[in-house]
């Protein structure tokens, strides 16, 4: 197994469960599970263990490194030289668990559906570009940028109102952008941290492929997943392309007038999701555009930007729920820290985000007083 | 095998002691001074040895080049007179020794050096730097090692400066910019004082920042900031390049402001004083420097060294006084932070 | 599942109980070098109720109890020697009260030094606790059962002297309340005026019962904090330095380390001194007082105060230190233990020519590191080292190491902190006999049935 050369090297000494500040338990699954083997630490002990033979792949020890959000709070927040490569550990650990086929059902079925559908929804391909239907968003044919959407915006319902949004949004601030629709495949983000190396590859490299042949330059990605992985593990399997999210292009060109925008009284509160900010370091660009907004006033999370608390989608989650609901469950506690800053709005920059939380604010009974938006819908609602 | 070229006849008939008379710490009169100095180059004891607090201004202010400091340096160590407390001299010699974990940049013959200064290896980037960068050294194996005059300890100087010229020699560099006025003076002055030979020319940074921002006249924009200038210690042993301090200011529109405690008379930032001597020195010094800033309303005050703004730059802060070295004021003036 | 199973799953939920063979291998173990003993069960508590009701079956089923915070003591008092059910106490997080004008807080048994130290700073930030410099996860309660030291202990004394009370579940899954609260609504006393009780608790591992609740005092958090560090190559000169430095009272921490890396640190002794004041002023009086309290050292050229470096100083500054931490991982390996005796402080130049002999023979990484505990009143030597967990070889050297310490720590007069199993019994062979027979006698009275934490503090 990759890293097995580093995993003993733990102390278990606990900081990776932590905020910076260590106002609270910031890893979602020990968050939630409560037992020193769901965090970081017990994963690495736990590895370590496994690779030794001292315990055997189970229910359990599946259930240990599969629920594992990938949120990267333990790389940020370790205080040895191999935090970096933590959430790297523990997808190598699933990697071997993919190989040997001894993975959890749910994780098992996502990826066959991957695989046989190109998306996990099990809905048709020729579907994928439908949610452009009524919007001025074109087929990429040489514009500047490809307009990236992915598997959840492409399908998910509350993901497709957010891929609306934008794509209109980055349309009317004057970009030249176009998204491949039907022919749009999977990104392979959740694939590669489920540990499915073999069919991460052929997703990239199927992907880089295309974009190479429409000469493609540009990628502006509407989910960070895509994002993350486009940026970071695409070029060295050959695909260098200069990659944004679509908050970093929007940024600039709003706080430069490119859209008239009117007074919007608007508490909101901003929750930056994992793979923009901690994985990729981007946690002013959200801001700004929202900072933009006349009348919005911006209320920040105790737990923010580095310590943002993750909403427990990332790591497949979103689609195996190994993480898992209830009471404790990362997103509604979120939510309820978002109602603690007085917000009225939840903004997110991430259609995964949006989903998990918009579910939770609804088990928390909160939908009277808390609603969950892109950043780009808040805009919208907010044009001349 | 290295013996510093001190003669005792040009003490003796010097017609002005200044070494000694100029001192900022010692009241001594012209005969004073001179008999002293020839006592102590005749090996003798001298009220001298245990009261010079290590300031390096002699070596200026001898116009004679017979290089009083590292005369009495010399004597001080043959008679065991420690000016520091034996673990913080224990300490600077472990931190100077070569580790082989220096860096390479893409050293050409003309190279920038960081010495044993890691800040270099953030600060220096933009367009000052341009026309020789990536190409620069880092690491104790360039380590001038002149600190250690502060510790009465020539020995280890004339142990690791040799070594020290070869690693030079070994990269075949023609001319070094030395980011660090202390390494300037190592080997501009201290150097040849032992007569240890330097394969290539120096290059002080004022007098590199100073042709370069001519270079680069077009990007500046005056900055019309009143500053005050912290001279280090080392500066002494280049007060031949201590005029670009002044020509620098001018081209970048800093009004340098005439204070009591600068050029000559400039106070050192008290850092060395307050591992040799204890509290009380160090702070007057440095409470005198920095009043003497405040007085004559500076906004600023410049660093050439990173070492004193390490030692006084947030008393520097906290008098209302913004902290900022040379590098990053040239930087500033072109537009750049 | 059996029928002890199916009663902890019913005290605590499903969800908090284990007997999966992850658990057990993860709670057999700490971050030291104690061999591992797996744990029956290991369950999660939310409330002390559920505690009472676990000590309860406990008692009934006579299975062993261990009660464990983060587990970071390092000298395996949280592995369940006998197995039985560990109780993670973590769940146990509140922070249930504080007493801004009596300076004292009440906080669960499972609370964290870092949960602690950030609700103060943002609602009380002029109060402070003695936070010690194990990782922030380490929890209060153990801290202070343990005897504990920190930031406040060479003002105050152990963490376990800064207490105010306690909440006990006995052995018999009774509830106990030590202290004023026994009395008194209000928590501002360990024991006196009354007897003071917390001894059949603290220094005993859970030996004699859980603490579910501890009221800590609380200190002024001043607004601002320095350090100096002072350096000297005598050893000898050590204890009249600190002699001098505890005698200006300006002093808030004073720790000393020595070890032969990274080359800042070889061939010297370094006293790190923080203070702390709410201006500049105050700060600058107590430094000025704190050097002119070793100039002769200074003139005599036995030390000097070293310039911290500015990136070092951040590092020292903070709360829990995470350098100490990183120590683990030197060896590229992941481990850490120490043995840290309480001793007089004039036994520091035998301690740190000791570890050196140790480090030497071995061929181990180490750190000398002591804490002045009061007014020079004794201090913990801690004879750190640092293996690499892939490397048997290195660990049974680290645990030789550790050996001769506990040795040499006896000759010299020391007293063990946090004693491992083979300390405890070191030490209880040299305990005046009539001491011994004391606690045996709360031992077998406080737990007649041998379930809390068996294998610790066993007198035979």
């Amino acid at each position: 197994m990759k890293y097995a050369d580093i995993v003993h090297r733990c102390f278990r000494c606990g900081y990776c469960k932590f905020t910076s500040d260590y106002t609270d338990f910031n890893c979602p699954t020990y968050r939630k599970f409560r037992f020193e083997t769901y965090s970081p630490g017990g994963r690495m002990w736990l590895i370590s263990a496994w690779l030794n033979d001292e315990i055997k792949n189970s229910e359990r020890f599946q259930e240990i490194l599969f629920s594992c959000a990938t949120c990267a709070n333990c790389v940020e927040h370790c205080v040895f030289t191999f935090s970096e490569d933590l959430v790297n550990i523990f997808i190598a650990a699933r990697e071997e668990m993919v190989n040997k086929g001894i993975i959890p059902p749910p994780v098992r079925d996502y990826l066959k559906n991957i695989n046989v559908n190109g998306n996990p929804y099990k809905e048709p391909a020729s579907d994928r570009g439908k949610w452009a239907e009524g919007t001025s968003v074109e087929t990429y044919s040489d514009q500047e940028y490809l307009f990236y959407v992915g598997c959840v915006g492409s399908y998910d319902e509350r993901a497709k109102k957010i891929a609306k949004a934008v794509g209109s949004l980055l349309l009317k601030v004057g970009l030249s952008l176009g998204i491949l629709g039907n022919m749009e495949t999977c990104d392979g983000n959740e694939v590669r941290a489920l540990g499915e190396a073999g069919l991460f590859q052929f997703l990239a490299e199927q992907n880089i492929a295309s974009f190479r042949d429409l000469d493609v330059k540009k990628i502006i990605t509407l989910d960070p997943h895509a994002f993350n992985v486009f940026k970071n593990d695409y070029p060295g399997l050959g695909g260098e392309f200069e990659v944004y999210h679509y908050t970093q292009v929007l940024a600039p060109l709003i706080q430069s007038g490119k859209i008239s925008l009117k007074e919007c009284n608007a508490k909101v509160t901003y929750h930056d999701p994992c793979y923009l900010g901690r994985h990729n370091g981007e946690y002013n660009s959200p801001r700004e555009v929202l900072k933009s907004v006349p009348g919005l006033e911006l209320l920040e999370m105790e737990r923010n930007r580095g310590n943002a608390f993750c909403c427990g989608g990332g790591g497949g989650n979103f689609f195996t729920d190994i993480l898992g609901g209830g009471e404790d469950s990362p997103a509604r506690i979120r939510v309820k820290e978002a109602l603690d800053t007085g917000a009225e709005i939840i903004a997110v920059a991430c259609p995964q985000c949006a989903k998990m939380l918009d579910d939770a604010v609804k088990s928390e009974e909160l939908d009277d007083r808390l609603a969950v938006k892109d950043v780009a819908e808040i805009v919208t609602g907010c044009l001349l | 095998m290295y013996s510093l070229k001190f003669d005792e006849d040009v003490c003796r008939t010097c017609p002005t002691g200044d070494c000694l008379v100029k001192c900022q710490y010692l009241e001594v009169e012209k005969e004073t001074a001179i008999a002293e100095m020839v006592k102590i180059g005749q090996g003798e004891d001298s009220f001298v040895l245990h009261d010079c607090v290590t300031c390096y201004a002699c070596e200026e202010y001898c116009r004679r080049g017979n290089y009083p400091f590292y005369l009495i340096t010399e004597r001080r160590q043959e008679k065991g007179l420690l000016t520091t407390p034996r673990a913080i001299t224990r300490q600077w010699i472990n931190i100077g020794e070569p580790q082989g974990k220096y860096r390479l940049g893409d050293v050409k013959e003309r190279v920038l050096s960081f010495g044993f200064m890691p800040e270099f290896l953030r600060w220096i980037k933009g367009k000052l730097f341009e026309d020789v960068m990536p190409s620069f050294i880092f690491g104790q194996e360039f380590f001038c090692n002149v600190v250690y005059i502060h510790f009465a300890n020539t020995a280890i100087i004339k142990e690791r400066l040799p070594k020290v010229v070869d690693n030079f020699r070994k990269l075949a560099v023609k001319e070094v910019i030395f980011l660090h006025d202390e390494c300037y003076g190592a080997f501009a002055h201290l150097a040849p004082a032992y007569g240890i030979e330097v394969p290539f020319k120096s290059v002080h940074y004022f007098e590199y920042l100073y042709n370069r921002l001519k270079e680069l006249k077009d990007f500046i924009k005056p900055l019309n900031i009143k500053a005050a200038y912290q001279r280090p210690c080392s500066s002494r042993l280049s007060s031949d390049k201590h005029h670009f301090v002044a020509d620098i200011m001018e081209l970048i529109g800093v009004d340098l402001v005439e204070r009591e405690y600068q050029d000559d008379n400039a106070l050192c930032c008290g850092g060395i004083f307050s591992m040799c001597f204890g509290y009380d020195l160090a702070h007057d010094v440095q409470k005198r420097n920095i009043d003497d800033m405040v007085k004559h309303d500076a906004e600023y005050c410049i660093f050439n060294c990173p070492a004193c703004q390490g030692s006084i730059g947030i008393q520097v802060a906290k008098r209302g006084i913004k902290p900022i070295h040379m590098i990053h004021l040239c930087r500033m003036a072109i537009g750049e932070m | 599942m059996n029928d002890i199973a199916q009663s902890l799953t019913k005290i605590v939920g499903k969800a908090y109980f284990s007997d999966q063979p992850e658990e057990a291998y993860f709670y057999a173990r700490d971050p030291g070098l104690m061999p591992p003993h797996k744990p029956d069960y290991v369950v999660v508590p939310k409330r002390v109720e559920e505690i009472q009701e676990i000590v309860r079956l406990a008692n009934r089923e006579k299975i062993p109890i261990v009660p464990m915070g983060a587990g970071l003591a390092l000298t395996g008092l949280v592995i369940p020697l006998k197995g039985g059910i560990v109780i993670d106490m973590k769940r146990m997080n509140g922070i249930i009260e504080v007493n801004e004008g009596g300076r004292h807080v009440i906080v669960e048994g499972g609370t964290s030094q870092g949960l602690l130290k950030a609700y103060l700073e943002k609602n009380y930030p002029r109060l402070r606790h003695s936070i010690p410099d194990s990782p922030a996860t380490a929890t209060i309660a153990a801290n202070v059962m343990i005897h504990g030291q920190g930031r406040l202990t060479q003002q105050y004394g152990f963490n376990s002297d800064m207490i105010a009370g306690l909440e006990v579940v006995l052995a018999s899954g009774e509830i106990c309340k030590i202290g004023s609260c026994a009395i008194s609504p209000d928590w501002f006393s360990k024991g006196a005026p009354l007897p003071d009780l917390t001894g059949l608790f603290l220094g005993w591992f859970g030996a004699t019962g859980i603490i579910t609740k501890v009221a800590v005092k609380l200190y002024p958090r001043k607004k601002l904090r320095d350090v100096e560090i002072f350096i000297t190559d005598r050893e000898d000169l050590i204890p009249a330095m600190v002699y001098e430095l505890t005698h200006t009272e300006m002093v808030e921490d004073i720790n000393i380390f020595a070890q032969p890396k990274p080359m800042i640190f070889k061939d010297n002794h370094h006293i790190t001194i923080f203070m702390t004041g709410d201006t500049d002023e105050e700060i600058e009086f107590k430094r000025k007082m704190i050097w002119n309290a070793l100039d002769g050292f200074i003139k005599s050229k036995d030390g000097g105060f070293m310039g911290v470096p500015p990136v070092m100083k951040p590092t020292l500054l903070e709360t829990p230190q995470r350098s100490v931490s990183r120590f683990a991982d030197v060896k590229k390996g992941g481990g850490f233990e120490y043995s840290g005796p309480i001793i007089m402080i004039d036994k520091y130049p035998a301690c740190a020519r000791k570890i050196v002999e140790l480090g030497e023979k071995y061929d181990l990484g180490y750190s000398g590191m002591a804490r002045i505990i009061g007014r020079s009143h004794a201090m913990m030597y801690g004879f750190a080292f640092t293996f690499n967990r892939a490397d048997p070889d290195m660990m049974d050297r680290t645990r030789e190491a550790l050996h001769e310490v506990s040795e040499f720590a006896l000759e010299a007069g020391g007293v063990f902190w946090k004693a491992t199993v083979d300390e405890q019994k070191m030490a209880m062979s040299k305990m005046d006999p009539n001491t011994l027979d004391l606690m045996k006698m709360i031992k077998e009275n406080m737990d007649p049935n041998g379930i809390m934490n068996p294998g610790n503090w066993e007198v035979n």
